[in-house]
């Protein structure tokens, strides 16, 4: 029983401190920097907890829970992605007066969800955790509740949210009817081709998955959902949702749907190429900056799922490869909306940075190798994500999908093309007020090192994914 | 030898422009210019260096050096031959020289401009060293990066339609290229291009991985119908960025021909010739006429490059010694030629700010040292022999007349129309009438535009006197390359 405990470490230790530093938050007042370091505190003691926890595969709780190297590189990845994200945001949040208390401890509860979702090796695990998080997340987007494209975005964020957890839903219990079991392990024995309800059921599950990634066609929320919440909720909704939806995704595809690779490939495959395709058209013609990532996180995803889609693990690799590369260059790219104030306000539109390679060289240069790196141009970063994916694409011939995949990375260039030149070729007259967000310069700079130098020695993230799919 | 010399060569001006980077001072940033200076005549020096202690006996890639990078079969995997080595130097060659033209004509920025030309300087240099498919895609395709930015943010008024059209073509071109390149590494297993000459590749893949490249290194040839954005950003870029982009960036797909499509896929080679001559002879006629009719200094060169590219791909494929030998040759040469035409270009543009045939008339009168510079490349353009032009064109043409006679007849028309536009563009420019009072106030070219056009007409004629240094260097990689070519050919035939 102890050991079991063990197990569930991290779990236990983040919940304990949520509701602890909720009684803080509650009992003392304007305690928004005190929750807020602890938070971070938090955050980086959990890390700890996992990097001394053993990779060993162990599932407890009748096999509900897993633990293993694909559960705890994700939660790394889930927890070194939230702490920039909300240390970075931080300024941001006091000026814009959203530096509510439990700002912080809701986002650790959606961690916690995540957390479940990850580990789950179990229906009910999954969409427990599923809706923890997903609550939270409501919660947040609205988070600006004076304002009223805040809570518009929220309500949007719920209504629609909710209405694909119910689908998911419906397909958990139908693969319980047709397989006869919620475990993941009994439903992959169940679940073959001649089961068609569950084989019917796979298509709700997938339906879901695909809400919270923001897959073509479910991704109609993501855009408002992105331009209306304040910037620093965007940045976690942009980077940390997708990675453990993502790896939720692999998770379902890799165990319980692992028999019926025909079944969904085809689904995954246009999903893929439709999110491909309309995240790049659809960015050409934005004006809000937040609303271009919203349709690029889009596009990001359809390279992500592409290698989902080849249903081998070196797939799968390549697209953990993908996002854990996507979640580094959106950081850094919201890092550097934190920086960009005029007039005392945070610009969204893009015309705003017109100009600003004369004024802030330094954050020019670095919005300039995020974006390229988001085009995916060599030898950065960006690159070599898309170049697993295709590489693992290829290797299952499926040539449509690549070529398909190749031509939208040209139009996508484009867009990102579009910003760099009003970053560089524009002049603009009003001037930049300096920001002291040092958190979010250091972020901005950690990030672009790593895309710069990422090619120096690609195989370093290689050889840690690779032992992800070892059991 | 241990000390991997090839690795420095490229990196080497990626660590300086670090240094410029941390620099202070954007007016009269000497000690950028300084710093770009010293590093770029530093790899110029050191890439000399490589080439007087190559071995020109051995078809072997030398200074090899390998390092585990992606996998175990994508590695980082450098080396040059007689072939790359010239092309290396070409690269180290023309670097210091725009360096040198930037500090009069860049005004604004310059040391933002002398980072992004020493970054694209290691590209550049880095496309030459790859001995592997994704190290020589990644070089070819960053180099994208900066040639972008030098358009965009120091070019002209049109700058930023140029800009796009250059980066959308290429990357165009250039994907599926990347998806050829893994499906290499599906078929073979690996990405390294020593094993790939060797393990040979199917017969039924060659033609699909051969247009694959060929979509790539024809957009930056650029071969006709996709030369369209070559004008434009010639006619947009700054002095530097021109030359570097006509005298460097075109090479490049000459190069990956020579390197990659010809030794990879024979077979395909082969089949691919009568469209390549077509291509090359509609480039060559059409183009040179395009060419006569242009008001633009610049994009009558640029026009004129495309045509001479043409001979390239002519030379290449008509896979005989000569013809090889003449592409290469010919390659160089207009590395040389065209980057002192718009050099000369740019001498004029600094003073009066025009690049128009019209503005101009006469400056003989006026500027006899500039006129005798200009006519020396004007002439070394058309192919005059004694020049490294004649040469390259007559290689080339000796070559395809062992091929076809009409292909040849039709090319040796192109040269003729060649004299016509340059003639006449020196006839316009150089003679003529004085109209504009304003040429009779300009002066003479000064002591730095000297040196860099009077290095330029040193070469360009001890090289079209005394062609043997640079063909010895790539003699016995050519012999090797024909002999395996005509292997394939043979055995394939046998198939």
């Amino acid at each position: 029983m102890l050991n079991n405990l063990n197990i569930l470490l991290p779990e236990i230790f983040l919940t304990l401190s949520i509701f602890s530093t909720l009684m803080i938050g509650v009992f003392i007042k304007e305690s928004f920097n005190l929750i807020f370091n602890l938070s971070s505190a938090i955050i980086l003691f959990t890390i700890a907890i996992i990097f001394n926890s053993s990779n060993e595969t162990e599932k407890i709780f009748l096999d509900s829970f897993t633990r293993d190297s694909f559960s705890n590189f994700f939660k790394i990845l889930i927890l070194i992605a939230s702490l920039f994200v909300l240390n970075a945001s931080k300024v941001f949040i006091i000026d814009n007066k959203i530096g509510k208390f439990e700002y912080p401890i809701i986002i650790l509860l959606s961690i916690l969800g995540m957390f479940f979702m990850v580990s789950s090796n179990d229906i009910i695990l999954f969409y427990l955790g599923l809706e923890l998080q997903s609550l939270s997340l409501y919660i947040l987007a609205s988070i600006d509740r004076d304002n009223l494209r805040s809570s518009e975005s929220g309500i949007k964020y719920f209504v629609l949210s909710a209405l694909s957890s119910g689908l998911l839903l419906y397909g958990c219990s139908l693969l319980y009817g047709f397989t006869g079991s919620t475990n993941f392990d009994l439903i992959a024995d169940q679940l073959i081709k001649d089961n068609t309800g569950a084989v019917f059921a796979m298509v709700f599950v997938l339906v879901g998955l695909a809400f919270k990634v923001s897959a073509v066609p479910f991704h109609m929320w993501t855009p408002d959902v992105y331009e209306g919440a304040p910037t620093s909720i965007t940045s976690y909704f942009a980077v940390v949702p997708k990675v453990a939806g993502l790896a939720v995704l692999i998770k379902f595809m890799f165990i319980p749907f692992s028999n019926i690779l025909s079944e969904w490939q085809l689904i995954i495959i246009f999903i893929s190429i439709a999110s491909m395709i309309l995240g790049a058209v659809a960015a050409i013609v934005q004006k809000n900056i937040k609303r271009l990532l919203a349709y690029s996180s889009i596009g990001h995803v359809g390279y992500a799922l592409a290698g989902v889609a080849t249903g081998v693990t070196s797939g799968y690799e390549s697209s953990i490869i993908y996002i854990s590369i996507y979640v580094v260059m959106n950081i850094g790219a919201f890092s550097c909306l934190y920086l960009l104030k005029k007039d005392g306000e945070y610009r969204e539109n893009i015309s705003d940075l017109s100009g600003l390679s004369k004024k802030q060289p330094l954050l020019a240069i670095s919005f300039l190798v995020i974006l390229f790196s988001l085009a995916g141009i060599p030898p950065l970063a960006g690159f070599f994500a898309k170049f697993y994916v295709f590489t693992a694409v290829i290797e299952q011939k499926m040539y449509a999908l690549a070529i398909i995949g190749l031509l939208t990375t040209v139009i996508s260039a484009f867009y990102y093309l579009r910003i760099i030149k009003i970053i560089y070729f524009d002049d603009s007259a009003i001037s930049f007020d300096p920001v002291k967000n040092n958190v979010a310069k250091l972020s901005v700079l950690i990030s672009c090192a790593i895309l710069i130098t990422f090619f120096l020695y690609p195989a370093i993230l290689n050889n840690v994914v690779d032992a992800l799919f070892i059991n | 030898m241990n000390f991997p010399i090839l690795s420095t060569l490229i990196f080497l001006p990626l660590i300086s422009s670090f240094f410029i980077f941390l620099s202070k001072g954007q007016k009269n940033n000497y000690s950028a210019i300084y710093i770009s200076l010293f590093s770029s005549l530093a790899t110029f020096i050191l890439s000399i260096f490589v080439w007087y202690s190559m071995d020109f006996s051995s078809s072997e890639f030398q200074f090899l050096e390998e390092q585990s990078w992606i996998n175990n079969f994508i590695k980082f995997k450098l080396g040059v031959d007689g072939i790359s080595i010239l092309f290396i130097i070409l690269t180290t060659l023309i670097t210091p020289i725009c360096i040198v033209s930037c500090i009069n004509s860049v005004k604004d920025r310059i040391k933002e401009f002398l980072i992004a030309i020493l970054v694209l300087e290691t590209f550049m240099i880095g496309v030459f060293c790859s001995l592997d498919l994704v190290v020589f895609y990644l070089f070819f395709e960053a180099g994208l990066i900066p040639m972008f930015l030098i358009i965009g943010v120091w070019g002209g008024p049109r700058r930023v339609y140029s800009a796009f059209k250059f980066f959308l073509f290429t990357l165009l071109g250039s994907v599926l290229m990347l998806a050829a390149i893994i499906a290499i590494y599906w078929i073979t297993g690996t990405t390294d291009i020593t094993q790939i000459y060797e393990i040979k590749i199917p017969k039924e893949y060659q033609n699909l991985l051969w247009l694959a490249f060929f979509s790539s290194f024809a957009v930056k040839m650029p071969m006709w119908p996709v030369h369209t954005w070559l004008p434009d950003a010639h006619v947009e870029a700054p002095t530097a960025g021109s030359v570097i982009l006509a005298a460097i960036l075109l090479k490049m797909a000459g190069y990956g021909f020579l390197r990659f499509s010809v030794p990879m896929f024979p077979l395909a080679s082969e089949y691919f010739t009568p469209l390549i001559y077509t291509l090359s002879i509609i480039a060559i006629i059409y183009t040179s006429l395009v060419a006569l009719m242009q008001e633009d200094m610049k994009k009558l060169i640029a026009y004129s490059s495309v045509a001479h590219m043409g001979y390239v791909t002519l030379g290449i494929f008509t896979f005989t010694k000569q013809g090889i030998e003449g592409s290469i040759y010919q390659m160089i040469s207009h590395g040389l030629i065209s980057a002192a035409l718009f050099l000369c270009v740019g001498v004029v543009y600094d003073r009066l700010h025009s690049r128009m045939i019209s503005t101009y008339g006469g400056i003989v009168n006026y500027l006899p040292k500039y006129s005798f510079l200009f006519i020396v490349f004007a002439l070394a353009g058309l192919g005059l022999p004694g020049t490294t032009g004649f040469l390259g064109e007559f290689l080339v043409l000796t070559g395809a007349f062992q091929k076809s006679y009409l292909v040849a007849m039709l090319a040796t028309f192109g040269v003729v129309l060649g004299a016509a536009y340059m003639l006449w563009l020196t006839k316009r420019v150089i003679f003529g009438v004085t109209n504009n009072e304003e040429v009779k106030k300009m002066h003479d070219v000064n002591k730095t535009e000297i040196c860099m056009l009077g290095i330029l007409t040193f070469l360009v004629v001890v090289f079209g006197f005394y062609p043997a240094p640079l063909l010895e260097t790539f003699d016995i990689s050519v012999n090797n390359l024909i002999n395996n070519y005509e292997m394939a050919i043979s055995s394939g035939a046998i198939e």
